[in-house]
């Protein structure tokens, strides 16, 4: 083992409805570098905050390995993934939902402090806090404000904080500016990306907000219906995206260059159902490209260019050649 | 300003102020704003949370809640009628029917006991001279061309997609071919390639009853893919406003420069953001002077003694704030040594 801080192996979460077997992450691979950022990018419904709880094993995978550290911990009983918490931490989307609004600022940013038994007295406590929210930018005269007392963005250092009291090497952020305005936004994906240069943190960055993910991910993975379409280095993914939904995804962001507008890769229809999703490519359906074999042939992901693996039938056929 | 009305400007909002009051407290949510739109414009109104967006369409259509709301002043000029002064029953002939306004979330704008194709005749019915059963063919109609099947008119909300609702939304705001379509963050909640779909379809429908449009969002993009004049609000006022290619290529106002800055730019790879310093002010307690000085980069000690006027260049471009639109300042240089002189010490 180098520096390969987590590996997901062929991971699967399905969830069992009344309709039948929902496919929410189906056959996920990938490994992440200490110190890089992951993005995992795809629209509502495609499995990637799924990803990230079955990582945690907030959600109990169906399927797969995850490997931390080398460590299968799905393996792990309480007490090691108790222990295994110090270092994976999540930021929720959410600043609103995911703070409890009867604690203040720093009983939530303590609470995991004294959970793990991480501090000795209510002085080293109350200094551990003061150290954190400093950390995140957060001023000192805010420790013993309740959360709809703040505003989002504060309400969003808050839950940064909070993931970092127990120094985590790795941490979750799922849609963690989505809820923000754009001005905060900026804010705080600046002092996320410091906190990762002072503090050397590995990141998984979930979002459905590409220009977001471009600026701040070493490597981005594109999500469909619970499946990894494409997966490269971010500059790589932005020069030269293959999959046809990663194309369709990336001309949809709508510029504002007032000169680049009309060049759109349309993409007709919705996101078709997770539930018994049929054989052979779940975007066939909504792709202007495919054909016959899309729909009977499983696919898997090639490698086109160095770190830059796509799934899709059209690409397969062209390295064959 | 010229303040005589132009004949072909659809609609002309002078200085329109709306302030909510609660507990002794007055919120002023609207200051001073000024528009006009002509048939078949679409004009974008961009600003973030607690800017005045919404106030400001709800104003025009005299939906403000009255308590805690109050519009305090104000001429909203709609097809010659000042609509400020319209009776309540003259306000519900036109809402929907001559003004149609498109909610954010088509999760909770639509009635969910109610099947689409009811939702939309009902709107005929009220506004227009038909009888039941020609309602529901115009429905069936509406449906189609928002794309969805006439079929599905019998089909209640929650068995459509949220890029289907929000579409069945737009079906009800263009039932009775209004002339003007007030549209709220119309695709905040929607996904990417759901959002392009239905800018596209709005876009589409517009052009082609030639209906003008106000368009509230926060994106700047999607204002970029659909808009023809642009206007941004920060702390109830537009500060800066023009023609979309005078604001976004020669942007002005250091609060729209700094929206740019916020936003990571898919064509360059620069490594950090700049964003805007500070938060939004609190509306109770505004600061004095301009309202954007606590957070400017650019501000000078007479920033926080002045308000700024709007300045007007030949070509409509407005911006408020003392340092900009050098050309315009030249000509206005003696008020503004008036100013500085005034604010002096």
């Amino acid at each position: 083992m180098t520096d390969t801080i987590l590996e997901v192996r062929n991971l699967k979460k399905h969830f069992q409805t009344p309709k039948g077997l929902l496919h929410a992450v189906d056959d996920v691979t990938f490994k992440i570098e200490k110190g890089h950022t992951l993005g995992i990018v795809g629209e509502s419904g495609c499995g990637k905050s799924t990803t990230g709880r079955v990582i945690l094993r907030l959600l109990e995978a169906t399927d797969g390995d995850i490997l931390f550290e080398g460590k299968n911990i799905r393996e792990f009983d309480k007490k090691q993934m108790r222990k295994l918490r110090e270092d994976m931490q999540i930021i929720f989307q959410d600043p609103f939902a995911s703070l409890n609004p009867r604690m203040t600022a720093s009983e939530i940013i303590g609470e995991p402090l004294i959970i793990h038994k991480m501090v000795k007295s209510k002085q080293e406590l109350a200094e551990r806090v003061r150290e954190l929210m400093d950390l995140v930018g957060l001023s000192e005269r805010l420790v013993n404000t309740y959360p709809h007392e703040l505003d989002g963005g504060r309400r969003q250092r808050i839950g940064i904080a909070r993931a970092l009291a127990l120094n985590p090497k790795f941490i979750i952020c799922d849609e963690p500016v989505s809820a923000l305005d754009v001005s905060i936004q900026a804010q705080v994906l600046n002092l996320m990306q410091d906190l990762q240069d002072k503090l050397g943190l590995t990141y998984i960055f979930i979002t459905h907000d590409l220009s977001v993910v471009k600026h701040f991910s070493d490597e981005i993975a594109v999500m469909y219906l619970g499946q990894l379409v494409e997966k490269a280095p971010a500059n790589k993914l932005f020069k030269n995206p293959t999959h046809p939904y990663t194309k369709a995804l990336l001309s949809a962001i709508p510029s504002t260059n007032l000169d680049q507008l009309m060049n759109r890769e349309k993409l007709e229809g919705e996101i078709t159902s997770p539930i018994n999703p049929k054989p052979g490519c779940r975007f066939a359906k909504r792709c202007r490209f495919a054909t016959e074999g899309c729909s009977n042939h499983e696919l898997s992901l090639t490698e086109i260019d160095e770190g830059h693996f796509v799934s899709c039938l059209l690409v397969e056929d062209s390295t064959r050649h | 300003m010229n303040k005589t009305h132009d004949t072909d400007n659809l609609l002309t909002v002078e200085d329109l102020n709306i302030v909510y009051e609660a507990d002794g407290e007055v919120t002023k949510a609207v200051s001073g704003l000024s528009l006009s739109l002509k048939k078949g414009e679409t004009l974008g109104l961009i600003g973030e949370t607690g800017a005045g967006k919404t106030t400001t369409a709800l104003g025009l259509m005299r939906l403000v809640p009255n308590p805690p709301g109050r519009v305090v002043s104000g001429k909203v000029m709609y097809e010659g009628q000042d609509l400020m002064q319209a009776t309540e029953d003259e306000m519900r002939g036109i809402r929907g029917n001559k003004i149609s306004m498109i909610f954010q979330d088509p999760m909770t704008s639509l009635n969910p006991v109610m099947t689409v194709g009811d939702q939309i005749s009902e709107v005929i019915m009220i506004h227009q001279d038909v009888t039941k059963a020609e309602s529901v063919e115009k429905s069936k109609e509406m449906l189609e061309l928002v794309g969805i099947p006439g079929a599905r008119a019998g089909d209640f909300p929650h068995q459509f997609s949220g890029g289907m609702k929000q579409r069945v939304v737009i079906a009800i705001a263009l039932a009775c071919n209004p002339n003007l379509l007030i549209a709220d963050e119309p695709t905040t909640a929607l996904d990417v390639t759901i959002q392009a779909q239905v800018l596209d379809l709005m876009k589409e429908l517009k052009d082609k009853y030639n209906t003008a449009m106000i368009m509230i969002t926060h994106d700047l993009g999607v204002v970029a893919q659909v808009c023809d004049k642009v206007a941004i609000m920060y702390a109830g006022e537009i500060v800066e406003s023009g023609a979309i290619r005078d604001v976004y290529e020669n942007t002005q106002h250091p609060y729209t420069k700094g929206l740019f800055g916020s936003i990571p730019n898919l064509d360059s790879d620069e490594d950090r953001l700049n964003p805007i310093k500070g938060l939004m002010p609190d509306p109770t307690n505004l600061p004095s002077g301009c309202r954007f000085h606590p957070r400017c980069p650019d501000a000078t000690a007479i920033c926080a003694k002045v308000k700024p006027e709007p300045v007007i260049t030949e070509s409509g471009h407005m911006s408020r704030c003392l340092n900009s639109l050098p050309a315009a300042l030249d000509e206005r240089q003696d008020d503004v040594q008036e100013l500085k002189m005034v604010a002096g010490a």
